[in-house]
């Protein structure tokens, strides 16, 4: 019985801590006036909502969606080719590489992005979208060559040969065998990697200078300004996105801790 | 040296041969692209951080060779005070988070596991940006636990509680890093406690073992080799992420990647060799993490086989 009630109270406890921060970037977003010390706004306001309907911030969410999409399809198809590599086959230098596409998963990409912006700049890529899209494959690509490696590894390869045995093209065996078996893979990937894309701050900021203003930038300068409301609206558009999407996959995670890997980082 | 896992028969050989592509090549050519965006970007990227940081400015005709920006960032007492702080909120928020991680998991386990699961899961989307957003609104002077604080009688006004944000120790930084990571660190070890540890701690259980020693004795071995990679992982991130320490700490001393950032943008170029060696401090510090990822997990991965 003791042990019941403790268990509980532990679970209450663990609710309350995960809550607890959301709570005020929630209130605030719809707080018209919020004196200190009161505990709830004297007076609530939909400037919030106003605001995230404000031409620039829909502006930026456009160029948040256009980059973060063609960041996860192109991680995807890369991601593919290489997972095919990783699931399918065995040989020499496979842990040189299997270093090399955990890597930048894991070292962040700001002490890496400083030493080549320079090339960006030279190349004529600094402060533009395909510039900004270029430096977001760095930690999308490993992530999805990772994923679609273990996908691939779990592939019926005698499905494809029996395409091809009646007589199918290798692209369209490919097409219309092994991305169909590979689809709840290839679906978790592209959306996982959106969501690394869509909450990516520091390799935009470098690589983009600033002239490529996607949302988490707005969110930043949001943050710095005195404006609570603002940067509550702004944080919340941010983050739905990305809890809609791990709703969206959580069962198909369920046990993969790979998969997690990539969502400790944003 | 390559063939595939699956049995090469006449089949393999004949697509081979009609593609064109030598069988012991098709590897190399389908990790080719993905190799390129590693290659170029990472380990270029690295690279030249390093270049960079031994005095060599492309594009600027600078040539010579030197460990002086080496020197200099180490002989500087900013640095230093940097260096101490973000060992410090990499210890303190890798400990919270796994020590409040493996707590989680246990708790979960044994009650109300799918909601609770869901919850743990969302909170890993939130990207650090929110997270240093809501930490901040939390927990700064005028936040809302000074408010509640403030309500219970317990705190007098701002002035009179505790700075928790832009402190010089990185309580901030290290509450937000515990608030995201431990849920990671618990999703993890929650992946790791499969029906095979619980046939154990039965076993144990049966065995006359009582509830702290099951836990050190079976769960807890169990689960340690990927609890641990996942605490490599909390380290690496909290040793070289640049947003939350950037708006919940101070700007002196400030951890790390933020005094790279600083001294990126300073005007005077010739500080920014001091910038890339700070940068191949951090990615040096981050590649030693994952090496260790990469022994832990081989090691858990022959122990399952």
């Amino acid at each position: 019985m003791n042990g019941r009630w403790g268990g509980r109270l532990g679970v209450g406890l663990l609710v309350a801590a995960v809550l607890l921060p959301v709570l005020p970037l929630v209130v605030w977003s719809a707080a018209g006036t919020w004196r200190y010390p009161d505990v709830v706004p004297g007076r609530l306001t939909r400037r919030g909502l106003d605001l995230v309907l404000d031409g620039e911030v829909v502006s930026a969410t456009a160029t948040s969606l256009l980059i973060a999409v063609t960041v996860a399809a192109l991680a995807c198809a890369i991601g593919l080719s290489a997972g095919r590599a990783i699931g399918l086959y065995r040989f020499r230098g496979r842990r040189l590489v299997q270093f090399l596409l955990l890597a930048p998963v894991i070292v962040p990409g700001l002490a890496v992005t400083l030493g080549i912006q320079v090339f960006f700049v030279r190349y004529g890529l600094a402060d533009t979208v395909l510039g900004v899209v270029l430096v977001q494959l760095m930690p999308t690509v490993p992530y999805a060559a990772t994923l679609l490696g273990a996908a691939y590894a779990n592939l019926d390869v005698d499905y494809e040969r029996q395409a091809r045995t009646l007589g199918s093209g290798p692209l369209r065996t490919f097409l219309t065998v092994t991305v169909p078996l590979l689809r709840p893979a290839l679906v978790t990937t592209a959306l996982l990697t959106f969501l690394i894309s869509w909450s990516e701050y520091i390799l935009t900021l470098l690589i983009g200078g600033g002239q490529v203003t996607t949302l988490p930038l707005l969110l930043f300068a949001a943050i710095g300004s005195a404006d609570r409301t603002a940067a509550a609206a702004l944080g919340l558009l941010v983050v739905l996105p990305p809890v809609l999407i791990v709703l969206l996959v959580a069962r198909r995670l369920r046990g993969r801790d790979d998969a997690w890997m990539g969502l400790a980082r944003g | 040296m390559s063939q595939p896992v699956v049995s090469t028969g006449p089949t393999t050989r004949q697509h081979a041969v009609r593609r064109g592509v030598p069988e012991r090549l098709r590897p190399l050519l389908l990790l080719s692209p993905a190799l390129l965006v590693v290659g170029v970007f990472f380990v270029g990227g690295v690279a030249q951080a390093v270049l960079q940081s031994l005095g060599r400015q492309p594009f600027l005709g600078q040539t010579d060779w030197s460990f002086d920006a080496y020197r200099a960032t180490f002989a500087d007492p900013a640095f230093r005070a940097s260096l101490t702080l973000t060992l410090r909120v990499v210890v303190l928020s890798t400990g919270l988070a796994t020590v409040l991680g493996v707590a989680v998991a246990l708790l979960v386990r044994r009650h109300a596991r799918g909601p609770l699961t869901t919850l743990l899961q969302s909170t890993l989307a939130v990207p650090h940006l929110v997270g240093a957003l809501c930490i901040g609104l939390l927990l700064s002077p005028s936040g809302f636990a000074s408010r509640l604080g403030t309500g219970a009688g317990l705190v007098d006004g701002p002035q009179d509680f505790p700075v928790l944000t832009n402190d010089a120790f990185g309580w901030g930084i290290i509450a937000e890093y515990t608030w995201k990571e431990a849920p990671f660190v618990a999703v993890v070890a929650l992946a790791s406690m499969t029906p095979h540890v619980r046939d154990l701690e039965g076993a144990a259980r049966v065995l006359g073992a009582g509830r702290w020693r099951r836990f050190t004795s079976v769960t807890l071995p169990l689960i340690a080799p990927p609890v641990a990679a996942a605490s490599v992982l909390v380290a690496s991130f909290a040793a070289a992420s640049y947003e939350v320490p950037r708006l919940l700490g101070q700007s002196f001393p400030a951890t790390l990647p933020v005094v790279a950032l600083q001294r990126y943008q300073d005007t005077d170029l010739l500080v920014r060799p001091q910038a890339m060696a700070v940068a191949t401090i951090i990615a040096v510090l981050s590649l030693v993490l994952v090496a260790a990822y990469l022994t832990l997990v081989s090691r858990l991965s022959r122990r399952s086989l």
